[in-house]
């Protein structure tokens, strides 16, 4: 009766509790291995994408004294203002005299300046005469040296900045007339094939249309077809067969779906190639089945006990369901919306196959213009041999990234938020 | 003579067979619920007492593999005729459940419902008053009348099943089926619900499906004792605990089984 049950005893004795113990630390460790090593990946991914973009954030400006002179400005349609930002750089640095000399002169500056300088004149005509500053763009190539992408040290034959220009630079930079400014360019521009005009406006706005078009069709449709089979369908082979094909269907490579987008969309409806309507269209079929599956999880997560209260009170199939079923429901239904338009946002392969993926200097502005997406244009930046570019594309990722982190937040946010409390 | 008979029996079942796919759960019941009565349904547990329940407002239509076969009658009217409404029938024929199941909406939204989907008030003064004399006829009135927004399940168990009573009695029903309404309570909220069904019983035909003998005993006028899918002995309450005439009976009453 009094026999104590003892804790404390020889090593011995408890050989396998020992064991036991020791598992069980083995097991925590390895965990913790797993853990450690996961978050050391994705933190050299974000340190090298950070470290890479951040500078595309910046960029580069010279300012030059543009005399609008009343000669070359007067025949007002077809003035050459380009010859203002020549004239000013050949009076500043009088000793490019040669031509190859001017020409690597004329290149420090982006070839959208006498586009800015039209635009100063026509909204201001008071400037006809004076002799003003103007900032310009730097050349990519400036940018980057300046960025210091770009090494004095290597040979001048293999260096895009030669010695003379070197010299001129830091010319400019002693007087105060290089600075680095905020690179608005890059948020309210398209894509450029000069990369110090390149903005990602083009494609985020694309990216838009895009999940707009594409959860126009696959939200109503999705949950829809989730509510009826889940509340409404009888059980039977036939909605058997739908439910397996559902699962297989979210399985599909989306490639596949590209494919099937270009045939549907573009070769038998004819809609625009490249518009985000298509892309909308053909991405709608990817989340489709994910969104009427994440649907019908959240329905059945509905307790039974509801049902039946409401169908005890006299409510129809269809009160019980819209009453009750739905709006209780509704934060794992909006979740998995949410992470869909996550998925829409960075899936890619499918729209190049319905060429969202061609050059577009254009900010889209209906959902029928050509475009492209946020993922695409870092596919496309990623393609191209300039140097500058490479941050143009590590910049983009940044957005990419911090746009979905936002999207899988907020999805997180409505689903503590507004989740139901049964008990 | 029938008449009164009539009126004694609010309902009556016969030759009830119920089946669940391939497994039958009802054999050949036949059981009169008279008038204003409490009706208790006592068995041990699978006898079929929630399924007969069920039946009587056509609650296991909702199941797919489940068949009803038989007679079932509210004044005198087959409720599994093809013509009957379903949900006129439910109106007629509340239910309280096991577990308290409020909706996660306000405590006046929870007694709205019911005459809000029926059409029952034609104005906001006249559903406050159903509201609030339902949630009085549930001696629920004076604890939450100056929380009413409050959510029904921020209420404890027993103030939520009484707040699930008070939802079903809103609807101006005729009888109320209570699926053993106090099994998931406390012994003080039990004594409250059974006071209650005491009061409401002056109003209502109730039949109430319980584990406990003694709340059988307690609460009911009329006791039906099932055991694998048929009635062994029903009729008076003080009968079958008094002098109950089968041995089964006798031996489920005094706790030898079940």
């Amino acid at each position: 009766m009094t026999k104590k049950f003892k804790l404390k005893s020889g090593k011995k004795k408890h050989a396998y509790l020992h064991k036991r113990h020791n598992k069980e630390i083995r097991f925590q460790l390895y965990g913790i291995t797993a853990m450690l090593i996961s978050f050391t990946m994705l933190a050299i991914l974000l340190i090298s994408i950070i470290s890479r973009g951040y500078t595309a954030f910046v960029k580069t400006e010279i300012s030059l004294p543009i005399e609008f002179s009343e000669s070359v400005l007067v025949p007002d349609d077809d003035a050459d203002y380009g010859s203002l930002v020549k004239e000013s750089l050949k009076k500043m640095f009088p000793e490019a005299s040669g031509r190859s000399d001017r020409m690597l002169l004329y290149k420090l500056i982006s070839n959208n300046s006498s586009y800015r300088l039209k635009n100063l004149v026509n909204n201001n005509n008071n400037l006809i005469g004076k002799t003003v500053d103007v900032w310009f763009f730097a050349s990519a190539d400036v940018d980057i040296f300046e960025k210091g992408y770009i090494s004095r040290e290597i040979e001048e034959d293999s260096r895009q900045i030669k010695d003379k220009q070197i010299v001129w630079l830091d010319k400019l930079k002693e007087q105060g007339r290089l600075r680095k400014v905020f690179n608005t360019t890059f948020f309210t521009e398209g894509d450029s094939r000069e990369p110090e005009q390149a903005g990602m406006l083009g494609s985020f706005i694309g990216s838009l249309f895009t999940i707009l078009a594409c959860m126009l069709l696959a939200a109503p449709i999705g949950v829809f077809a989730a509510i009826y089979l889940e509340e409404f369908a009888r059980a039977n082979v036939f909605t058997d067969f739908i439910e397996i094909n559902i699962s297989n269907l979210a399985a599909v490579p989306s490639i596949i779906y590209g494919l099937l987008g270009l045939a549907v969309y573009l070769n038998f409806f004819g809609l625009p190639r490249s518009s985000s309507l298509v892309g909308g269209l053909t991405l709608a079929m990817l989340v489709l089945p994910t969104i009427i599956i994440t649907t019908r999880n959240a329905i059945k997560a509905v307790p039974p006990s509801i049902k039946d209260a409401a169908t005890a009170l006299g409510a129809s199939r269809m009160q019980m369901v819209f009453h009750h079923i739905f709006p209780a429901a509704m934060p794992g239904i909006m979740t998995g919306v949410v992470l869909s338009v996550a998925r829409t946002l960075g899936e890619t392969a499918p729209l190049l196959m319905i060429g969202m993926v061609a050059f577009i200097a254009d900010v889209p502005k209906t959902m029928i213009d050509p475009a492209t997406t946020l993922p695409v244009q870092v596919f496309l930046w990623s393609d191209s041999p300039e140097m500058a570019f490479v941050e143009k594309t590590a910049a983009c990722i940044i957005v990419l990234l911090v746009l979905l982190a936002a999207i899988n937040g907020f999805a997180a946010y409505i689903r503590n938020k507004f989740e139901v409390k049964w008990e | 003579m029938s008449d009164d008979k009539e009126i004694k029996n609010r309902m009556t079942v016969r030759r009830l067979n119920v089946y669940y796919g391939d497994k039958q759960a009802l054999f050949d019941v036949k059981l009169n619920i008279p008038n204003k009565n409490v009706t208790a349904l006592i068995g041990p547990s699978g006898c079929g007492k929630s399924t007969f329940l069920r039946c009587l407002n056509r609650m296991n239509d909702v199941i797919e593999e489940c068949k009803v076969e038989g007679k079932v009658t509210l004044d005198g009217e087959n409720i599994y005729r093809n013509s009957v409404d379903v949900v006129l029938l439910r109106q007629k024929i509340g239910m309280v459940f096991q577990k308290p199941n409020p909706f996660p909406k306000s405590i006046y939204d929870n007694v709205a419902y019911g005459p809000r989907i029926h059409g029952l008030t034609k104005s906001k003064s006249e559903l406050d008053e159903v509201v609030e004399k339902s949630l009085s006829r549930a001696g629920l009135w004076k604890e939450v009348k100056d929380r009413l927004n409050e959510m029904g399940t921020s209420l404890s168990g027993g103030q939520q099943q009484r707040l699930c009573i008070a939802r079903a009695i809103a609807v101006k029903p005729e009888v109320i089926l209570m699926d053993e309404p106090c099994s998931a309570l406390d012994p003080i909220a039990t004594a409250k619900i059974e006071e209650l069904i005491e009061e409401l019983k002056r109003k209502f035909t109730i039949v109430i499906v319980t584990h406990s003998m003694q709340q059988a005993a307690r609460v009911s006028d009329y006791t039906a004792f099932f055991h694998l899918g048929k009635i062994i002995e029903d009729g008076k309450t003080k009968k079958i605990f008094g002098e109950p005439k089968s041995k089964q009976t006798k031996d489920y009453i005094s706790g030898k089984f079940g």
